[in-house]
C-alpha cells in the first residue's frame, strides 16, 4: 500500500480550474519528485493534499485513511508537514521559537529535545544561532530554518516546495545532500516538488512531470533523465532542428 | 514642597488613568495584530466589566478580589463566545465591513446595559478595598486608589509578557500574526487563536472596567474612553504591545497635567494633540516598525 495515494484531484481558485484531474502514488520510504514549470500547479497540489486547499473532485488516502476536506491541523497531526515555497519563516521569532513551533503539535518533551539535536546535528549554523531572529537570517539559513522546523514535527512525509528556488548552486547542492540523508537517516518519505529538474531528479527515485494541472509523464528518475523531452524542455539540453516546430511536436506527443 | 507633592498627584493620577488606556488599546493592539481588526467595541467591553463587578461587589457583596476574578472569567467567556457567534461567520469578509460590526456591536452592547433592570442609565459606584487610603511620606501623599490600579496593571502586563514570551500557546499566537500561512503548516489552528485573542482582549476589558470604576464611576458611556485609547494604540505603533502601554501612559500623564495647568477643554484634546505630534515626527509610531508582515 503506499503511503499517499491521490487519484483524479481537481482543484480551483474561484472558476479556475489549476489541478485538472491529478494522480499518483508516494511510495513509504521514498523520495518522489514533481517537476513543473512555473504555474504548473506543483504548489497547488502540495496545499491540496495539506489540507490549506479543498479538491472539487477526487481522493486523498494517506495511510489508507482519506484525508482530502480535512483541516491542516488536523493533516499535519496524522503525519504530512509541507515547506512552503519562499522559506516562509516567522520572521519575528528566534530560530529555537521557529523550530518549536514546528513541534506545535507534539506533547513528548523528551522526544522534542531530541529531534532539536537532532536538527542540529542537520544543520550546525542554527545550533549555533538559536537566539537570533529567523528574520535577519540569509536565504540558505532561512530554507535550513523551514526544513528542519518540518522536521521538528517528526512527519512521516515531507511535502517540500522548491527548495532551491532563490539559492546559489552551491547551497542548493548543500541542502539537497542534507535532504537526501534526512530521507535514508530518519526514514522520513518526501514529496519534492521542484523546477529544478536536474537536482530533482538526481534525488528522488521516481518522478512526475506536471504541465498545466495535469502530469504529463511518470516514470522512474532514470529513465526521466534519459528522456528526450525532459531533456530538452527541463534539462536545458537542445538538440538540432527547428525549434519551434518541435516543441509543438513534442507536447503534442505527451497528451 | 508643595508645588512638587501636586505634580507628584498628578502625574500619579495621570498614570494611573493612562495603565487603563493602556489596557484597552491593547485590546485593540491584540485583536489587530491577530485578524487585522479594529474592534470598535473594545471600550464597551470595558464598560460592561465595570457593570459586571458593580453587580458582583455592590449587589452581590463579593470581595473585591473574588470580584476581579469572576469579571475576568465572565469577560473572557464572553469574548470567546462573541468571537464564535459573530466574528467567526465574517471571516474571510473584507476588514472594513468587520470593523464595522465591531461598532455595531459596541452600539449593541450599549443598548443592552442601558435595558437590563438594575443596570440602566444610571451612574453607580462601588467599594473598594484601596478607598480613603493613604501612603504619606513627610508631605507627600499617595492615594491608594491610583497605587492599586498601576500595581495592578504592572501585575498584568508581566503577565501577558510572560505568557506570549514562554509558552507554547503564546509563541504560537505571535507565529501567527507573523505568518498565517505558515502557522498553518505547523498545525496551529488558526481559528483557535483568533478565539483565544477576542478571549484575552475582552479579559483585559474587563479588568479595565473595574479598575477604572473608582475613579470615573460606572455608567453606560464609560466605553467612550475607547476614544482616549485608540490615540495611545496609535501613539505606541498599532501593532507594538509595549507601545500601547506606553501610548497610555504618555497620554494619561500629559492629560492629567494638562487638566490642572491648562483651561478647562485642553484635556479632552490633550490626547489628539499628543498624537498628531508624534505622528509628524514619526508616522510609524513610537516603537512601530515598519512590519515584514505576510498574510
Ligand atoms: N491565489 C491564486 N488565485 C488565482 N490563481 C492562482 C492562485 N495561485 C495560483 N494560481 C494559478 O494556479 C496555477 C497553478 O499555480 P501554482 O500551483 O502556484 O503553480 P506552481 O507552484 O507550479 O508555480 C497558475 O496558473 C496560477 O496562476
Ligand atoms: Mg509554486
Amino acid at each position: 500500500m503506499p503511503l499517499l495515494k491521490v487519484r483524479n484531484i481537481e482543484t480551483y481558485y474561484g472558476p479556475i480550474m489549476a489541478i485538472k484531474g491529478v494522480s499518483f502514488d508516494v511510495e513509504q520510504g521514498a523520495i518522489v519528485t514533481i517537476l513543473g514549470a512555473n504555474g504548473a500547479g506543483k504548489t497547488t497540489i502540495l496545499k491540496t493534499i495539506s489540507g490549506v486547499m479543498d479538491p472539487e473532485k477526487g481522493s486523498i488516502e494517506f495511510m489508507g485513511q482519506p484525508i482530502e476536506g480535512l483541516p491542516p491541523d488536523r493533516i499535519v497531526r496524522l503525519g504530512i508537514s509541507q515547506v512552503p515555497e519562499g522559506r516562509e519563516v516567522f520572521h519575528d521569532l528566534t530560530v529555537k521559537e521557529n523550530l518549536m513551533m514546528g513541534a506545535y503539535p507534539r506533547k513528548d518533551r523528551d522526544g522534542i529535545k531530541k529531534d532539536l539535536q537532532m536538527v542540529y546535528g542537520y544543520f550546525p549554523i542554527l545550533g549555533e544561532r538559536t537566539a537570533q531572529l529567523a528574520g535577519d537570517m540569509s536565504g540558505g539559513q532561512q530554507q535550513m530554518v523551514v526544513i528542519a522546523r518540518a522536521l521538528m514535527a517528526r512527519p512521516k512525509l515531507m511535502l517540500l516546495d522548491e527548495p532551491s528556488l532563490g539559492l546559489s548552486p552551491l547551497l542548493v547542492k548543500e541542502i539537497y545532500a542534507i535532504i537526501k540523508r534526512i530521507n535514508t537517516e530518519q526514514k522520513t518519505t518526501i514529496l519534492l516538488v521542484e523546477q529544478n529538474a536536474p537536482m530533482a531528479l538526481s534525488t528522488a527515485s521516481h518522478g512526475f512531470v506536471l504541465e498545466l494541472g495535469r502530469i504529463v509523464m511518470d516514470d522512474s528518475c532514470d529513465a526521466l533523465l534519459a528522456n528526450e523531452d525532459v531533456k530538452e524542455f527541463y534539462l536545458g539540453i537542445k538538440e538540432e532542428g527547428v525549434r519551434g516546430e518541435r516543441r509543438w511536436k513534442r507536447k503534442k506527443k505527451w497528451r | 514642597m508643595e508645588l512638587l507633592n501636586e505634580i507628584l498627584q498628578t502625574v500619579l493620577s495621570g498614570i494611573s488613568i493612562g495603565c487603563v488606556y493602556g489596557l484597552v488599546a491593547l485590546g485593540f493592539v491584540l485583536i489587530f495584530k491577530a485578524t487585522e481588526v479594529i474592534n470598535f467595541a473594545q471600550g464597551e467591553l470595558l464598560m460592561l466589566g465595570a457593570f459586571i463587578s458593580y453587580s458582583l461587589i455592590g449587589l452581590l457583596h463579593f470581595p473585591y478580589w473574588a470580584a476581579l476574578a469572576v469579571t475576568v472569567i465572565v469577560m473572557g467567556l464572553l469574548g470567546t463566545l462573541l468571537e464564535r457567534t459573530v466574528l467567526r461567520s465574517l471571516v474571510g469578509e473584507p476588514v472594513y465591513a468587520i470593523v464595522i460590526v465591531t461598532i455595531g456591536l459596541s452600539y449593541f452592547l450599549r443598548s443592552m446595559v442601558s435595558m437590563i433592570p438594575g443596570w440602566g442609565t444610571d451612574t453607580y459606584g462601588f467599594q473598594t478595598p484601596f478607598a480613603e487610603k493613604f501612603i504619606r511620606t513627610g508631605k507627600l501623599v499617595i492615594s491608594w486608589e491610583y497605587l492599586a490600579i498601576i500595581l495592578i496593571t504592572t501585575a498584568l502586563i508581566f503577565l501577558l509578557f510572560s505568557f506570549f514570551r514562554y509558552t507554547r500557546v503564546g509563541t504560537a499566537m505571535r507565529a501567527t500574526s507573523q505568518n498565517q500561512l505558515a502557522a498553518v503548516y505547523m498545525g496551529i489552528s488558526v481559528t483557535r487563536v483568533f478565539s483565544l485573542t477576542w478571549t484575552i482582549a475582552a479579559a483585559l476589558g474587563g479588568i479595565g472596567g473595574i479598575l477604572l470604576s473608582p475613579i470615573t464611576f460606572v455608567h453606560m458611556n464609560m466605553g467612550f474612553i475607547g476614544l482616549k485609547a485608540f490615540p495611545a494604540a496609535v501613539l505606541g505603533g498599532f501593532g507594538s504591545l509595549p507601545g500601547a502601554i506606553v501610548g497610555g501612559l504618555i497620554i494619561g500623564i500629559t492629560e492629567s497635567l494638562a487638566g490642572f495647568y491648562l483651561p478647562e477643554g485642553w484635556k479632552d484634546i490633550a490626547a489628539w494633540i499628543i498624537l498628531i505630534g508624534v505622528l509628524i515626527i514619526r508616522p510609524q509610531g513610537l516603537f512601530g516598525i515598519q512590519e515584514k508582515k505576510k498574510v
